[in-house]
């Protein structure tokens, strides 16, 4: 009767853990705002490689358009500020569209799956950076489009680091417990069916199309709250964030950490931010950089870094107690015997 | 009626880039099943060697040659090396190729910098030749009929060759091309090479003209992506065929409406898509 109640006090306490631990990271950064402001981009690149997650790891469907998407909703959102409307109605009409869009990339790529679906996603996403970039008229071309403010919900300002901090890790804390419930939920376990076997599940009487279609809703949901993020932390954006670039780096997040995991995508989101500011304090070539851990991932750890370097401790564990003398001779023992 | 004419030759010079790039791309893709994400940047490094060798006063068509062969090599190289480890996993692969895109992106910048290279053309293929009354730019007919020529020797090797007959099996089934001998692994390596110099002779053919700059590789890349989705994959028509009607619809979309000349590309892939997933010449697969 012990045990299950401790199991769940420790199960419960992990995460209690981690929440107050990320409540009170300004004070461990030393309230130093350029600390608390690569925190603020994990949290929103954790939030846009969450929402990727849902369709590389959950559904199987590798997107390379999702950056454009994101930069859907900043654009949106820039130009709705622009045209005199408030931060709300913004933020909403952002999300709308957003999620319009993401309607019309699921009913164009969701014909085809794999490697098909990725080449239409990829397409789409340039044509969107097309736009942005040759469209100056509507998207002001290369120049972007800046924000004056961030915006200051309930008379709360946004404007400093620590309470843009706060509001993203609100959001990114949502994002993470609805991903939570989505994958533990009904639909969750008939989309890992869709991934694994969707001749059976259409077979089962499952609407195969339809479970997918929902499940890039909800991924383009969640770009779309990402790149408000995105565009409240720049409060500025321009073509290179809807690029096959930006894309790319988000699927190396879900893939590095390892996809179809919850944690997964947030370290991966960690280890690209990290290193990407890392990486431009001493050389410029971050794209050299990303290309370089992309193979070396897809090359040596294809499973992501999560599952991969538990897989190797397990493998140095195993091969560390094979080692230990007093072990050994029981071994043999044993096999003796 | 000379803007017309001038946007028509443009579109059709365009369309003979586009087959030279799209038609390896097709091929590897037909074959191997994955698309090569670094296609565009054997373009774009194949059109920067080219450039180079040409700054050094050597002939044209042996720059572009040389160029076409050392992007053979790299391809066949990381063939060989990279992707054969990975056989079997397509997404790796693909994202294998998509990793390299951005390592020569980023070598390309850093060896030829942010400004574009534009050569100047070729002595011999400057000017213009007057055919009924109406002149055309030389060098863009010249373009043309060394993509046809290369249209037709590609014809050529894989409907009647016994090279080509292989090739065509391992398209069509490779686990029984296999069974009855054929060496599907080495067609794999020798269809990206010459994918890879397809693609990197397009980019020497290009580069006076286009001229070459950062992120021509990706812009390149989504032009190859729409013709084989127009055209059907593993399809040398539906490479010809697509090339040319994104050549036109590339150039008078850009000359009649700058603002959307990538919506309308976009278009007729919404349409096929829609009405013929399997392209205007590919066959159905199961």
């Amino acid at each position: 009767m012990i045990r299950p109640a401790s199991r769940i006090a420790s199960a419960a306490a992990a995460p209690a853990l981690v929440v107050v631990l990320l409540a009170t990271l300004p004070v461990w950064l030393g309230h130093h705002p350029y600390y608390v402001n690569i925190a603020s981009q994990i949290l929103l690149w954790a939030v846009a490689a969450l929402a990727l997650n849902v369709l590389v790891g959950y559904a199987g469907l590798v997107s390379l358009g999702h950056a454009a998407l994101l930069a859907m909703a900043g654009y949106t959102v820039g130009l709705l500020l622009q045209a005199g409307y408030g931060h709300l109605a913004a933020d909403l009409g952002a999300i709308a569209v957003t999620l319009a869009a993401s309607a019309v990339f699921a009913v164009l790529a969701l014909r085809s799956t794999g490697v098909g679906f990725l080449m239409i996603t990829l397409a789409l996403g340039q044509i969107v950076w097309g736009i942005a970039y040759r469209w100056a008229g509507l998207t002001n071309g290369d120049n972007g489009i800046s924000l004056a403010a961030r915006p200051a919900p309930f008379g709360l300002s946004l404007a400093g680091a620590e309470a843009f901090y706060y509001t993203a890790l609100l959001i990114f804390l949502m994002a993470l417990v609805s991903m939570r419930i989505l994958v533990r939920s009904p639909f969750g376990a008939s989309l890992a069916g869709t991934r694994d076997q969707p001749r059976r599940m259409t077979a089962l009487g499952f609407n195969v199309w339809l479970i997918r279609f929902l499940a890039f809703l909800a991924s383009g949901f969640w770009s779309g709250v990402a790149g408000l993020l995105y565009v409240y932390y720049h409060q500025f954006i321009a073509p290179p964030a809807a690029a096959l670039t930006a894309s790319a780096e988000i699927l190396l997040m879900v893939i590095s950490g390892g996809a179809a995991t919850l944690l997964g995508p947030i370290a991966g989101a960690a280890i690209v931010v990290i290193m990407k500011n890392v990486a431009s304090a001493y050389i410029e070539r971050w794209n050299l950089v990303l290309g370089v851990i992309f193979i070396l991932i897809i090359s040596f750890m294809p499973e992501g870094l999560v599952p991969g370097s538990v897989r190797l401790a397990r493998a140095a564990w195993v091969w560390l107690r094979a080692r230990l003398p007093g072990r050994e001779g029981r071994y043999t023992q044993e096999r003796i015997s | 009626m000379s803007l017309w004419l001038t946007l028509a030759v443009n579109s059709v010079a365009l369309g003979g880039l586009l087959f030279l790039l799209s038609s390896g791309f097709s091929l590897i893709f037909g074959l191997m099943r994955i698309p090569n994400l670094m296609h565009g940047s054997f373009f774009m490094l194949g059109a920067y060697l080219g450039v180079a060798l040409l700054a050094r006063g050597i002939n044209f068509w042996i720059a572009a040659l040389a160029s076409a062969a050392a992007m053979a090599l790299i391809g066949g190289l990381i063939e060989r090396v990279l992707l054969r480890r990975l056989e079997g996993q397509v997404l790796p692969q693909v994202l294998l190729t998509l990793g390299f895109a951005f390592i020569i992106a980023d070598v390309c910048l850093m060896l030829w910098t942010g400004d574009p290279w534009q050569p100047a053309t070729p002595d011999h293929l400057r000017g213009a030749v007057q055919v009924a009354g109406l002149y055309f730019p030389l060098y863009r007919l010249v373009v043309v009929a060394v993509a046809v020529a290369i249209a037709i020797a590609l014809w050529l090797l894989v409907d009647w060759t016994r090279l080509g007959a292989m090739i065509r099996a391992g398209v069509d089934d490779a686990p029984i091309a296999r069974v009855v001998g054929i060496r599907v692994s080495q067609l794999f390596t020798l269809v990206f090479a010459l994918g890879a110099a397809l693609a990197g002779f397009g980019g020497v053919m290009g580069a006076p003209y286009l001229s070459v700059y950062p992120g021509l590789d990706f812009e390149m890349l989504p032009l190859a992506l729409i013709v084989v989705i127009l055209g059907g994959v593993g399809s040398l028509l539906g490479a010809l065929v697509g090339s040319f009607l994104i050549g036109f619809l590339y150039n008078f979309g850009t000359a009649l409406l700058p603002d959307l000349a990538y919506v309308i590309l976009f278009l007729p892939m919404v349409l096929i898509l829609v009405l013929r997933p399997q392209g205007l010449f590919g066959k159905v697969t199961t």
